[in-house]
């Protein structure tokens, strides 16, 4: 494990090179076309909402038609979940789980290459539809029926026309791989750990991988279901949705939201992961309270299946059904601030760097926090019946998706970019990111909050002047500007960084799990000797064989 | 670091049977979703048969479907024990009770569509019915396919004593196929009705 050069370039021919990628069941080149798919799609979501608030920006504006509109932010949250954070994270997961478990693989290589390009197919499908049928600057057919696509709407006869069959089939496809990806999760983290490994001692990434895999099984599955559900009411005359033959509309958003709320926890639960692996390391200090770690999101995932019809407040359920509701959510936010306590604790009395990685894990404690704080106002019914279907919860979810999930990815990024790539990413340009990324984030999603609470409703793709939400619109749009150049500043980061960055040896952060103690990047078969580990920190016992951790534990 | 001496065995669950409980539960979710549509529009047709018009309670292939899993239990514990002869015989009569069981919805289905005049596009209960029922028998078809895959490597000798595991794996999901068709008829043929 001495080798501090990066590894020879070997000149292949560029056929093979691409055939070996198309081809391949290794779990970290899976990763990788995950991640780079995502972060395409990424840069798609990203113009779909620059172009949604310039729109936005005024009011009475024309920039875009109201089809247009519809379709953009129809596009933006379903590609957002489903074609960027879902792909990203189980990119992650896949090139890291294997490394943090001492295995050579996943469990299902060729199941795990399945998953990837069903994903990939489906996202490719759903931006079909652009060039189908319309002019594209029209956008084509793209579905407009919401990222939720709620019953009637997508009704053969309100929505004629295969632009929800788009959005039913894409989402079709990349369940499936979503679905298999879970299996081959929970099967590896189960089945493929190193000897010594025993779950009290996988990494925290390990075991949030876990529960996430275990919680898709169960999550995407409705979605499934309902979807097949939608096809036939659309293609074969069934009457699932159909309110003329008996029909119930009300069902397709239980079906949904049943998906819907644990789909978001999927989403969240890898990003603890990142949060408690950099954490750490960048206080110099063990994970604080491992075991109430483990168990806080073992019941977060459980609990979270309990909680669907919070977004259905409005919909007029009995009032017995709605206060269930306000108290399973309300429930679920108490194993989540013990996470937070204990990532506090494990930055209380620690000797805290502020490399890039960190200032994110930071970023994300606090917008983490406050993002829970507004979930907890809207997870209060009566306050839910002003707030419900307003920009405020558009600025509760974005400050989640943007201000924990993105703002975790990109620290995940910032922190293992060396280990898969063998280079660092530059610090300077990683701080620029950061410090612009967080003014931008502000000043859009701090100041949206406010249009929501004075009664701007979302999903309209224009609004009268007169009523106060003008500024707030204003500021919320010029924050996008700031966002774009950071991103900006990322992607030229990473593009460099790939390029010429500094070499990084093995283990750049003086870090304590398995992916550390192998080659940056890993060999194709991650491990010359499979590794015996006895404690939560191999790589810390490695290094000091003197004072282990497998003394104290 | 080195796996040192006298740290006992190193035991894993075994990933195939780990998968397979994976995938039972993420489709025992959509079973769940599609029970739980039928169950929610019993009585709501506005038109049409009902329940009790026009179905018949498929005795004979519940039985069939259910021996089967018997039969496919006999099979592995045969393979597990070496009886290469014993397995193929009741792996033999699990595809053969597997298939008159969607032989008979088909008889079934064949009734109602042409006689009856009840399809999917009927009514309420026309749409559950079809779709709960409908996906059942898909799983059971896959599984049909897995049956016959494994039979034809049998006949051909291929399926050892070794294989017992593979093979155990499999017949998880032939259970679940069963299991699940206990919940579908209970829910259609006799709490629906």
């Amino acid at each position: 494990m001495a080798s501090e050069t990066l590894p020879l370039t070997i000149h292949k021919n560029p056929l093979a090179v691409v055939y070996e990628w198309l081809g391949t069941g290794d779990h970290k080149k899976i990763g990788l076309m995950y991640i780079v798919y995502a972060l395409l799609f990424f840069v798609v979501t990203g113009i779909e909402a620059v172009l949604m608030r310039i729109q936005l920006a005024h009011a009475n504006a024309t920039f875009l038609s109201p089809q247009l509109f519809n379709r953009l932010f129809t596009l933006h949250g379903t590609t957002g979940v489903f074609f960027v954070a879902m792909p990203i994270l189980f990119g992650f997961g896949n090139y890291l789980v294997p490394l943090m478990i001492g295995a050579r693989d996943m469990a299902y290589p060729r199941l795990n290459a399945f998953a990837f390009w069903m994903t990939a197919f489906g996202g490719l499908l759903l931006y079909a539809s652009f060039f189908a049928g319309n002019s594209v600057a029209q956008g084509g057919i793209a579905p407009d029926v919401g990222w939720f696509a709620y019953a009637p709407l997508t009704a053969p006869a309100f929505s004629p026309g295969h632009s929800t069959d788009y959005w039913n089939l894409s989402l079709l496809l990349a369940g499936v791989g979503s679905i298999s990806g879970g299996i081959n999760f929970v099967a590896t983290i189960l089945s493929m750990r190193c000897p010594g490994m025993t779950l009290g001692k996988m990494p925290l990434l390990a075991w949030m991988n876990l529960v996430m895999g275990g919680l898709v099984l169960v999550t995407i599955s409705p979605l499934t279901a309902a979807q097949v559900m939608l096809l036939v009411d659309r293609y074969l005359g069934a009457h699932f949705f159909d309110t003329q033959a008996g029909g119930s509309v009300v069902m397709w958003m239980h079906f949904f939201w049943i998906f819907g709320h644990p789909e978001v926890y999927v989403l969240i639960i890898p990003c603890f992961a990142f949060i408690s692996e950099i954490i750490p390391v960048f206080s110099r200090k063990a994970i604080f309270g491992y075991p109430a770690m483990v168990a806080a999101t073992t019941s977060i995932g459980f609990v979270s299946l309990g909680v669907w019809a919070h977004h259905m407040f409005t919909v007029g359920m009995p009032s017995y059904g709605n206060a269930f509701f306000v108290l399973t959510t309300m429930v679920v936010a108490v194993p989540t601030g013990i996470k937070i306590f204990n990532w506090l604790a494990t930055l209380w009395g620690g000797r805290i760097r502020f490399a890039t990685p960190m200032l994110f894990a930071v970023g994300f404690l606090f917008q983490f926090l406050i993002g829970g704080l507004t979930g907890i106002m809207l997870a209060t019914a009566p306050l839910d019946w002003q707030l419900g279907n307003s920009y405020f919860v558009v600025a509760h979810f974005h400050y989640i998706i943007v201000g924990a999930i993105l703002f975790s990815i990109f620290g995940a990024f910032y922190y293992w970019f060396p280990k898969m790539t063998g280079r660092m990413l530059d610090e300077t340009l990683g701080k620029w990111h950061f410090w612009i990324f967080v003014i931008g984030f502000h000043l859009t999603f701090d100041f949206l909050h406010i249009p929501g609470l004075l009664g701007m409703p979302r999903r309209v793709y224009t609004y009268e002047a007169g009523r106060g939400w003008e500024s707030w619109n204003m500021i919320a749009s010029i924050g996008v500007i700031f966002q774009g150049v950071a991103v900006l500043i990322f992607v030229y980061n990473l593009i460099r960084s790939y390029l010429k960055g500094a070499p990084a040896g093995n283990d750049p952060w003086d870090a304590w799990t398995l992916e550390w103690a192998t080659t940056s990047p890993p060999p194709e078969y991650n491990f010359a000797v499979v590794p015996a580990v006895h404690s939560r920190r191999p790589l810390w016992d490695i290094k000091h064989p003197d004072d282990p951790d497998s003394k104290y534990e | 670091m080195n796996i040192t001496a006298g740290e006992g065995a190193w035991q894993l669950p075994s990933r195939g049977r780990v998968g397979m409980i994976c995938l039972i539960i993420a489709e025992s979710a959509i079973f769940t979703i599609f029970i739980a549509a039928y169950v929610f529009y019993i009585g709501k047709s506005l038109s049409g048969p009902t329940p009790r018009e026009v179905l018949r309670v498929p005795i004979v292939g519940t039985i069939c479907l259910l021996s089967s899993s018997l039969t496919m239990h006999w099979a592995i514990a045969a393979l597990r024990r070496g009886s290469t002869g014993a397995f193929r015989l009741f792996w033999f009569l699990t595809l053969a009770l597997g298939a008159i069981f969607i032989a008979g919805t088909m008889v079934e289905w064949r009734h109602l569509i042409y006689q009856d005049g009840f399809t999917i596009q009927t009514n309420l209960f026309g749409t559950t019915y079809y779709s709960l029922v409908g996906l059942h028998a898909s799983h059971v078809i896959v599984g049909l396919i897995g049956l016959t895959i494994v039979m034809v490597l049998a006949l051909l000798g291929k399926v050892r004593r070794e294989h017992g595991e593979r093979c155990e794996v499999f017949s998880l999901y032939w259970h679940f196929v069963d299991a699940v068709w206990v919940v579908v008829f209970t829910t259609v043929y006799l709490v629906g009705r």
